[in-house]
């Protein structure tokens, strides 16, 4: 016969408002197995779990029952209080009784009922409880980062500086990121290279960070704490090691008009070459869809040109493996492709705007480079078209966000913010210019940002109309743009020279492949999704795998490198143990019973079931059977559901005890 | 090909000169229209601006006529009746109750479907290389402003046609044609419509303002695809020069007058000559 203690828990009224606790205490007492019921106001509070841990050892309890919230919220409380009373921490069940009662229900009377339901389920589940210990896995201290844009490199340099090594995987032929390509930042208009540079440098020489630039990552196996990363480095067509970064190479390739990836198709590039001056590394790549030697086995005037040699045409991609015992997922964003082609239906391009078809109508990363010293006018700002310099100069924002009929819902945050920067920029090198902005609303929540706006506003004389834009047409080499004023209640029309759309911001091309790739979720825009909005920010569902910058949501700069800290103190924290623990409810196989179909191993979400052997000693085999690897398993229970001769079973929630759990309702 | 032809209200009045220029050109492409037995009003603005359940009960009549006949293809030329018969057959669709209550009130049948085209998708039925193949005199010194207006490409979730904001239809058809289409700004503004009535400074403007772009874009002619707009920039064209102090001398082309002409049929048989601001035309 068992012995149960049953811990109802008022939660002040959140319970006690709507379910008589002394009713409940009084029935449950009554049930065969039940050695003892009380109840508490608090029952997570100090005094409360006293009175669990007093009555585990004045009544001999070999199972707890606490009823109160969800084992979300004090799961950990009550099982480290049954632990201390020497009681393993896994004999313990909860009973949910607020969000699955109190909380959903007015009737007090049926509200009881339905509580004491609940406990009488936890308490037949609690019977069949068996002793567990949790999983203890090695911890290979390195951590691999992807992404070498600002949120990266600040992850990468965090950890690096905690004494572990860090494996930095970017795609670029550079790190740097979007931020690389800005002008200045706001709100203090400090140029966003001669701040990140320095970073940059320190990533790229630091002795414990390892970087693969050009380089993606291929896929992953394994688990927290021993992953193993493939990453293909893509041809280069440069042996790096050779390579002196003299530039060369660059000067003598006579295929110089190819659209600069960096300067967002502002400025041209040639076939060999290195995406901006101060890049980390400083060795170029060779574009393999427009070199001629590549294409057609023409030219070859750079391989002539190298005196170290460096250049090798034969080059391939390449695979390299690398063990890390923690991910930080800082891939970044990138804009909504405005024009006509989209890649869902639900967006609609915004073909009104004339992007793609105006070369005058560009998006705000584009602005960037143009007025950016080391964009390709130099810093002067020359509109695409015939290189006049702007007189008037139209913003508009939410292009793409905030639109749930043509767009995206969200709101992408910091368009507000860079707009305002936008005129500021532009009024300080165009002093007779004007800048008008079409805004939906001002959003410039954060330190010293609304006053970054009125200062745009009320010094520098931006022309702010609260409206829309509804199309622009070129006349005469001017763009017209037709808004409305909705402050004013009236249509405005301005003849601008160049026109800047704040695109949404969205997540990289290839996010959500590499989610895959991660067991990591992601929401409906395709960014990715921590445990937690508010109390794990940083951390996902896979565990060892954390996220920060813009790939988890639209965020600014400043947001992006506290998060990237913030990832680098969780993979710390991981590396912090000499071995690391994990929950015990997870599935295993009964291997004498179990037929070898394999089923569970097809449908396991994890990749957590393997197929295995059973040797006699002498070597000979006696049976396939299908074996659960405890560090990946998530214990979904996918297996359980599946398996058709009944072998695969997970602790904590074995069938026993979900039938004993239904009979107890039956 | 035998198509269901919806002639709407403008094509047997104001715009006769367009089911002319129909008749002629697609006969001379092996098309036959067969006319709905006993057809009645879309229900234009008027009736949506009054009474929705009217303004869906009065295209789902023509749409069951047009079953009655045994029609699944039906040719509505007005982007206005070829809108409102779309969108009262996806009304249906969307709703089998409403499809029953509107049969009732119609004392017939309402089938899912006939498809609604209108004259660029039957040229698109046809298809281009066909059309190329039968051209006679290519309109090799015509420079058109394709003129789309505001119901053939929008709502765009009602007649999902072409690109709503930067569409490209007619342009492909012109170019068969051996024209050169001019890029242009105006292409779905409003031409002011059936202002043309009520408030006619309105429609000096708005059609004016698209005459002028068109002009200032190098086009010696406008194509359209709607008797609506074909009247406001056509007879109205005078009228806007003079309101807006400019001056105009755009002839203004039924897409159908524009494969007619190519396919070699004089300007009298396609009814061009009866158009206000007449040319020569290239023929």
């Amino acid at each position: 016969m068992s012995r149960i203690g049953v811990f109802v828990c008022w939660c002040g009224e959140n319970i006690a408002r709507t379910v008589d606790v002394q009713q409940v205490v009084d029935s449950i007492a009554a049930v065969p197995g039940v050695r003892c019921a009380g109840h508490y106001k608090y029952m997570c509070s100090d005094p409360g779990q006293a009175m669990i841990r007093e009555k585990i050892a004045a009544e001999k309890l070999d199972g707890v029952v606490v009823a109160s919230c969800s084992p979300h919220m004090h799961l950990k409380t009550f099982r480290r209080a049954v632990n201390a009373a020497g009681l393993n921490p896994y004999l313990l069940e909860m009973a949910n009784i607020r969000e699955h009662c109190s909380w959903v229900h007015h009737d007090r009377e049926q509200a009881t009922a339905k509580a004491l339901d609940l406990i009488r389920l936890s308490v037949a589940k609690v019977r069949f409880d068996r002793k567990l210990d949790p999983i203890r896995v090695p911890v290979t201290r390195r951590a691999l980062v992807i992404g070498g844009g600002v949120a990266g490199i600040q992850a990468a340099l965090d950890i690096a500086d905690s004494g572990y090594e860090v494996v930095l995987v970017e795609r670029e032929p550079s790190i740097g990121g979007k931020m690389a390509g800005l002008s200045e930042t706001f709100p203090t208009l400090d140029c966003s290279q001669c701040i990140l540079t320095p970073r940059m440098v320190e990533a790229g020489q630091h002795p414990r960070i390892r970087l693969y630039t050009y380089s993606e990552v291929e896929s992953v196996d394994g688990f927290i704490g021993n992953f193993k990363a493939t990453i293909r480095q893509k041809a280069r067509y440069v042996d790096m090691t050779k390579c002196t970064g003299c530039g060369e190479c660059a000067k003598v390739c006579p295929l110089k008009r190819n659209l600069s990836e960096f300067d967002y198709g502002m400025g041209m590039r040639p076939a060999i070459y290195t995406p901006f001056p101060q890049a980390v590394p400083a060795r170029p790549v060779i574009d393999k869809k427009t070199c001629a030697k590549i294409i057609r086995n023409g030219c070859g005037l750079c391989e002539k040109k190298c005196a170290p040699g460096a250049i090798d045409f034969k080059d391939t991609d390449r695979m390299v493996e690398e063990q890390v015992g923690a991910i930080v997922v800082a891939t970044g964003y990138q804009l909504y492709s405005i024009g006509r082609r989209q890649d869902s239906d639900k967006l609609r391009g915004y073909g009104e705007y004339g992007y793609g078809k105006y070369k005058d109508v560009i998006d705000s990363l584009q602005f960037e480079r143009l007025v950016s010293a080391s964009g390709p006018t130099n810093g002067e700002l020359k509109r695409p078209s015939d290189g006049k310099i702007p007189q008037k100069v139209v913003f508009i924002s939410c292009v793409g966000s905030r639109d749930n009929a043509k767009g995206l819902q969200y709101c992408s945050k910091i368009c507000c913010m860079y707009t305002a920067k936008h005129t500021m920029l532009y009024k300080h090198k165009v002093h007779s210019g004007e800048a008008h902005v079409f805004y939906m609303d001002i959003r410039a929540g954060g330190k010293g940002y609304e006053e970054f706006v009125r200062r745009a506003i009320e010094q520098d004389g931006a022309k702010y109309y609260r409206g829309r834009v509804s199309k622009i047409t070129e006349e005469g080499g001017k763009l017209i743009v037709r808004g409305a004023d909705t402050l004013a209640g009236i249509p405005v029309t301005i003849e601008a020279d160049l026109v800047v759309l704040a695109a949404a911001m969205r997540p990289s091309d290839g996010a959500a492949e590499l989610a895959q790739k991660l067991n990591v979720g992601y929401d409906e825009n395709g960014f990715l999704s921590e445990s937690h909005p508010k109390l794990r920010p940083v951390e996902t569902n896979a565990a060892g795998v954390f996220v920060c910058g813009a790939c988890q949501a639209p965020k600014d700069i400043p947001e992006s490198v506290a998060q990237a800290s913030a990832a680098a103190a969780k993979v710390a924290v991981t590396f912090a143990a000499s071995e690391l623990t994990r929950e015990p409810e997870i599935a295993h196989i009964n291997e004498q019973t179990c037929a070898a179909c394999f089923a569970c191993v097809h449908t396991c979400p994890y990749h957590a079931v393997e197929k295995a052997e059973i040797r006699a000693r002498s070597g000979a085999l006696i049976k396939h059977t299908a074996r659960v690897n405890p560090g990946l398993c998530m214990g979904c229970g996918t297996c359980v559901a599946v398996c058709p001769s009944k072998s695969a079973d997970i602790e904590g929630f074995s069938e026993e005890e979900i039938y004993s759990m239904v009979e107890a309702l039956a | 090909m035998n198509l269901g032809y919806y002639p709407g209200c403008a094509l047997h009045g104001s715009s006769n000169d367009y089911e002319q220029s129909l008749r002629a050109c697609l006969g001379a492409l092996d098309v036959t229209l067969a006319e709905i037995d006993d057809w009645i009003c879309c229900g234009a603005t008027s009736a949506h601006s009054l009474n929705h359940k009217l303004a869906i009960a009065l295209p789902a009549r023509n749409l069951a006529l047009a079953g009655r006949q045994g029609l699944d293809e039906m040719f509505a030329p007005c982007p206005m009746c070829s809108m409102q018969l779309l969108r009262a057959g996806q009304a249906m669709a969307a709703d089998a109750r409403l499809r029953e209550e509107i049969s009732s009130m119609v004392e017939a049948e309402v089938p899912n479907g006939p498809r609604v085209l209108n004259l660029i998708q039957v040229f698109q039925r046809i298809g281009l290389d066909k059309l190329k193949a039968a051209v006679k005199t290519p309109l090799k010194d015509l420079k058109p402003a394709c003129y789309y207006g505001c119901l053939l490409v929008r709502p765009p979730t009602v007649v999902d046609f072409d690109d709503a904001e930067q569409p490209q239809s007619m342009e492909a058809i012109a170019t068969a044609l051996g024209a050169k289409p001019v890029e242009w700004g105006s292409r779905t503004e409003c031409c002011g419509a059936g202002m043309t009535m009520a408030k006619t400074e309105t429609v000096l403007e708005l059609s004016g303002r698209i005459l002028a772009n068109a002009a200032s874009h190098g086009a010696n002619c406008l194509v359209v695809a709607c008797p609506m707009c074909h009247v406001n920039l056509d007879m109205k064209q005078a009228e806007a020069a003079e309101f807006l102090r400019a001056k105009f001398d755009l002839p203004v082309y039924y897409l159908s007058d524009l494969v007619g002409m190519a396919l070699g049929l004089s300007a009298t048989k396609l009814g061009v000559d009866r158009h206000f601001v007449v040319v020569g035309g290239p023929n």
